[in-house]
Order: structure tokens, then C-alpha cells, then sequence
């Protein structure tokens, strides 16, 4: 009995498995063959194989400057989110202040604060300031979006790593610098390289806030595509979408292989 | 061994720590409650006490790791009490041995002697002489996750030890590990503090670990030191019902002191004990006073209760309830008239005569074998 319950039970656990990833991935992967189609216009199943609009992808110049732009940007917001994020994370964890869990709040916000809603404030500060399509002004909007990722990274690295480690190095000698040096940021390093990959990725697809502090000189690679998506259905979008497609699974994948490395102790 | 680790000849009779009035309050509680404690170059001492007694946040505040309330710590003459951890020049050796886990043992160990910027060089020879101290000098690349918790705690006390620290800590260091391993590193952590003339803090709540090891044992309760002294003074001479109870196994009779020329005696009514002169001047105890009599329990023997009480020697009556054989010796449990439990343990081989559960006997024992302390009142 218990033989043929276990038997139902694994078999219910696949289909669940399967429909979870048609749906979950699906969508994103009904974009692919629409890339390799031989029709003038976005459509699926496509009605033969061609390789034009990646031809025109690499050639055109607004795609390929979007492709630029958005990769300058979200290896910037990147570097600059994993500073941030590790050092906000270190003095959440181990600060004892008060309004800390204000403090915390306060960081994390991006997350679940309507993105929109931070767009149109920042909109609105970047037109007074005069700073909307600079490369400055997006990086530092996506390093606020981006923050929470390496938060939540170095937060989760810093709560397995044993405190008697630093007590122990400040015994030895280090100083509260030569301890962080030496001791907890070699140990804390996949978190913050996990979060850094995670910075990365929520600046290469984003796409909201972006759309409001670009402008026709400055693109970046979604709002690109927002705007050929709403202007010409050309499978161009779809080589596109492609692409970015690819470029976020490997740095996923990057990130996933890191994580599995992690645990030194 | 080595000339580099071939220890510290003591420089002057300067105490190697003196700690006063230390105090250390969480919010309204008093983990650490005015202790006091003189330590001498080169010995080696043990805090002892059940857990939550004060002796780990006492080290910690020696290591610097906690701030204390009040009261101040000198390390070698050296007022320390508000330096930082790290300028403090006390080497630590912690429970989960605390080895940094992405360097191998050799970077472990050269780790104290990097932060103090030694000439690689000297760094080298240092550490060598400090792996062949802890007999593990095949290892210096091993990684901590690599070898025995028995050979990471040797690699902690080599990297505690290589800088050649005023005062060795070591809290709980062989908590982690089996029996069998921790009695060989007993005798091994013994054996190299006294070839490095080491002055050693050891933190520990197994007094079998205390006695083996120590030159004396400070025995904290509730936030203060209750007794200090060495092994014997401890099992021999307790100072109180709580240090008694503590150290090995105890036979507790409670009852009133009466003050008498010669020592006095205790009324544990209908029974009454003498008690020595020196037992009685020690505990300084006024008429009337609530008092227990401290017997160990090779101390005691049990007599028939029919026979003839020699002179000197003081008595209760008991009842057999356990005959227990322990290999070397004999353990028998009794009960009391007064209910209490009592133990007695014999030698094989002496020339008892054998009792059995239910058999009512009476216990004797000379009255220079009891210590008086101060009772919990009745």
C-alpha cells in the first residue's frame, strides 16, 4: 500500500514539477523560434527559419548602442550595489543602534514599494536636477533598486559565518579594518559575488525606471524594445529578447554555482 | 625544543593578572559580581563553576571581547581594562577552535605573527617551531576542514601560543572532543604551557579536568569567585556547602553548630558530632549557627550497630540500600534515619566485613575527617 502511495506521490510531484516550469518558462521561451523567423512580422509558430533579424540586430545602431548602454549601466550599478549593499548589510548585522530595524526597513523598501512609483519620484527629482539620460543618474537609480539584492546576499553569508572567527582575529592582533580585510570579507565573498551577479541582472532587464530617465540620445536595451514593441512588430524584438534571455540565464547560472561553493565551514 | 618558543623566563615577581572588583551586568542581572583574583607568572589556573557562573564572561573580559561594568584587569603590570581586544597581547584559545577556514594551518599560525609585521623570515622559522611544539608539522598545508577537532585544537593553541602572548586563555578547549582525546590533550596541554613557562586562564566545568590540571582552581558561584586554591585545599578544605557539593562527592550532615573549648559540635539532633579544632577555628562559625559537617565518602565506615564505639570517632546510623562494584573500589549507598542519601566507598581488597541492601548498620568516622561550613539553616 505504501509502495503504490509513494509511487503516486512521485508521480504527482512531476506533473506539478512539469506544469510549474511550462508555465514559469514557457512564455519566455515561446520568444525563441519567433527570433529565427522568416515572417516580416512577430508571429508564432514562425513559418520558416531565417537568420535576418539577428543580421539587422547587430547591424542597427540603436540596437546595438542599447545593448551598450545597458551593459555599462548594470555593470556599474553592480559594482557600486555590492559596496553599498555588503557595507549596509555588515552594519545591520552587527551594529547595534537604535532605529536599526528602521534602518533595515528603510533598505530593503525597493522591494516592495510599487516601481513605479519610485520611477515617477525619481523622474520627477531628475528633470529639476537635469540629470535624466546620463549614465549617472540611471546607475544610481538602479544601485537604489539593486541594494536590496546584495543586502539580502551578505546578510545571509554574514549569519552563517561563526562570530568566534573575528573575536579570534582581534585576539590575535587585526585591528576592526585588518579583521574585515583578512577575515570576514574573504569569508562573506560569494554573498557578496551572488549579489553582485543579482545587481547586475536587475539593471540588465529593467525596465520601468528606465523608460522614465532615458531619453532618445541615452537607451538602454528593455526600453528599446518597449518602444519597437510598440511602434513596429518586427521579429527583431524576439532576436532581442533572445539574447537578454541568454545573458541572464548564464549570469543565474553563475550565481547558483557560487551560492553551491559558498560554504567554507 | 626550540629556541624561538623556548618560553618566557619570568621577568619579575610582577603578577602575571590581576583582576579588582570585576563586574559585569547584563541590564539587572549580575553575570559577574566583584571577583578579585591574583594570578602568578607561569601558573596555571582554572575557572571552574557551573554554567551561567560568571567564568566565561570573566575570560571574556580578560580577552577583551566584553567591557566590564566595573573594576579593572592588568596584564603584567599593565592597566588594560579600556584597551581594545587587539592590543591586548593575550593569546585565545576557544571552544570550536575558532580556525580561520580559508587558510591552511601554517596561514593560521602565521596569522598573529603577519598582524605584528615579523620579517617573513622569522615568520617562517616561528611557525615551524610552533607546528613541531603541537607535533603536527606535516600539516602546514592542511586546511582546518581537513583534519581531527583533536588536531584543529593543537593548530589553535600552536597560532594562541606563537606570538609568545603574557597570558594564554582557553576557554573550554576540549569541550568538543571524546574522553578518550581529551585526557591526552590534557596532559599535552599541560606539557607544553610549562616548557613555554605559559600563564595560563583555563575555563572549565568538568573538575576532573580542574584537579588534573591545574596549580589552583578558582571555583565560581553566582557571579563571584567562592573559592581559590589548589586541588587539595578545594576536595579537603571547602569553604562552603556550595564548594562541597561542587568538588567530588560529599556526605552533607546538617545541623546547629555549638561552640565548645577545642572545636564545638554539631547537634543534628538526636545525633551529635564533634567537630576538630582546626575544622571549627576555619569556619568561624557562631553558637547556634546553622552548620553542615562535610564527610568524603572514603572517609566513612560502616560498623555494626552493635559493637563498641572507639573514642575520637563520630557516628550516625544508616540503613544499606546499594552495594555497587566499581572495579577498584566499592560504592555503597545508604539512607539516613533523617532520609538523606549517604555514600561510602572502599577500597577492594581492605578487610571489610560485607554488608547488603537492608542491612542497619551505623557510620563512623574520625573526627579530624570532618570540615564544617556553614549550613542552609533548618
Amino acid at each position: 500500500m505504501t509502495d503504490s502511495f509513494r509511487r503516486w506521490n512521485r508521480i504527482l510531484l512531476v506533473a506539478f514539477g512539469v506544469l510549474t516550469i511550462v508555465f514559469l518558462i514557457g512564455p519566455s521561451l515561446v520568444i525563441v523560434p519567433m527570433g529565427f523567423s522568416s515572417a516580416k512580422i512577430l508571429s508564432f509558430p514562425p513559418p520558416g527559419l531565417s537568420l535576418q533579424w539577428y543580421e539587422k540586430m547587430v547591424t542597427s545602431p540603436s540596437w546595438t548602442a542599447g545593448f551598450i548602454n545597458s551593459f555599462m549601466v548594470a555593470v556599474l550599478t553592480a559594482i557600486v550595489a555590492s559596496i553599498l549593499g555588503t557595507l549596509a548589510a555588515l552594519g545591520l548585522a552587527r551594529g547595534r543602534f537604535p532605529g536599526r530595524s528602521i534602518a533595515n526597513a528603510v533598505i530593503l523598501s525597493p522591494l516592495v514599494v510599487p516601481v513605479v512609483v519610485i520611477a515617477i519620484g525619481m523622474f520627477s527629482l531628475y528633470v529639476r536636477w537635469k540629470i535624466t539620460g546620463s549614465v549617472v543618474g540611471l546607475v544610481v537609480a538602479h544601485t537604489t533598486l539593486a541594494v536590496p539584492f546584495v543586502v539580502i546576499s551578505v546578510s545571509a553569508s554574514l549569519r552563517t559565518m561563526d562570530r568566534n572567527l573575528e573575536m579570534a582575529a582581534a585576539n590575535l592582533g587585526a585591528s576592526p579594518v585588518r579583521t574585515f580585510r583578512h577575515i570576514t570579507l574573504p569569508l562573506i565573498m560569494p554573498g557578496v559575488f551572488a549579489g553582485a551577479l543579482f545587481a547586475f541582472l536587475s539593471s540588465w532587464d529593467e525596465v520601468v525606471v528606465a523608460i522614465f530617465l532615458t531619453t532618445t540620445k541615452f537607451r538602454t536595451l528593455p526600453t528599446v524594445m518597449w518602444e519597437q514593441v510598440r511602434q513596429v512588430i518586427d521579429p527583431t524584438v524576439a532576436a532581442v529578447a533572445t539574447v537578454l534571455l541568454v545573458v541572464t540565464t548564464v549570469v543565474l547560472m553563475l550565481a547558483l554555482v557560487v551560492r553551491r561553493q559558498a560554504p567554507v565551514r | 625544543m626550540s629556541s624561538h618558543l623556548a618560553g618566557r623566563t619570568p621577568t619579575s615577581d610582577r603578577p602575571a593578572l590581576v583582576l579588582r572588583g570585576l563586574d559585569k551586568h547584563f541590564g539587572d542581572v549580575a553575570a559577574v559580581n566583584g571577583v578579585d583574583l591574583d594570578v602568578r607568572q607561569g601558573e596555571f589556573i582554572t575557572l571552574l563553576g557551573p554554567s551561567g557562573s560568571g567564568k566565561t564572561t570573566t575570560l571574556r573580559m580578560i580577552a577583551g571581547f566584553t567591557v566590564q561594568t566595573a573594576g579593572t584587569i592588568e596584564i603584567d603590570g599593565n592597566d588594560v581594562s579600556r584597551i581594545p581586544p587587539h592590543k591586548r597581547d593575550v593569546g585565545m584559545v576557544f571552544q570550536n577552535y575558532a580556525l580561520f577556514p580559508h587558510m591552511t594551518s601554517g596561514e593560521n599560525i602565521a596569522f598573529p605573527l603577519q598582524m605584528r609585521k615579523l620579517p617573513k623570515a622569522e615568520i617562517k622559522r616561528r611557525v615551524d617551531d610552533a607546528l613541531r611544539l603541537v607535533k603536527l608539522d606535516a600539516y602546514a598545508s592542511r586546511y582546518p576542514r581537513q583534519m581531527s577537532g583533536g588536531q584543529q585544537q593543537r593548530i589553535a593553541l600552536a597560532r594562541a601560543v606563537v606570538f609568545e602572548p603574557a597570558l594564554l586563555l582557553m576557554d573550554e578547549p576540549l569541550g568538543a572532543l571524546d574522553k578518550k582525546l581529551r585526557e591526552a590533550l590534557q596532559l599535552e596541554i599541560m606539557h607544553i604551557s610549562r616548557q613555554l613557562g605559559a600563564t595560563v586562564i583555563y575555563v572549565t566545568h568538568d573538575q576532573e579536568e580542574a584537579l588534573v590540571m591545574s596549580d589552583r582552581i578558582a571555583i565560581f558561584h553566582d557571579g563571584k569567585i567562592e573559592q581559590l586554591g589548589s586541588g587539595e585545599d578545594l576536595y579537603e578544605r571547602p569553604v562552603s556547602l556550595f564548594v562541597a557539593d561542587f568538588i567530588g562527592e560529599s556526605n552533607i550532615l546538617h545541623g546547629r553548630f555549638e561552640a565548645s573549648s577545642g572545636g564545638g559540635w554539631v547537634n543534628g539532633d538526636p545525633w551529635r558530632w564533634r567537630v576538630s579544632e582546626a575544622a571549627g577555628s576555619r569556619a568561624g562559625l557562631g553558637n547556634g549557627a546553622p552548620a553542615a559537617l562535610v564527610v568524603r565518602p572514603e572517609r566513612l565506615r560502616i560498623i555494626p550497630r552493635t559493637g563498641d564505639v572507639p573514642t575520637g570517632v563520630n557516628t550516625i546510623d544508616a540503613t544499606v540500600t546499594d552495594v555497587l562494584y566499581l572495579g577498584s573500589t566499592r560504592k555503597f549507598e545508604l539512607t539516613l534515619p533523617d532520609g538523606r542519601a549517604a555514600g561510602v566507598r572502599q577500597q577492594l581488597g581492605r578487610d571489610d566485613a560485607d554488608w547488603h541492601p537492608a542491612d542497619e548498620v551505623r557510620l563512623a568516622w574520625d573526627v579530624d575527617a570532618g570540615v564544617l561550613v556553614a549550613g542552609k539553616g533548618i
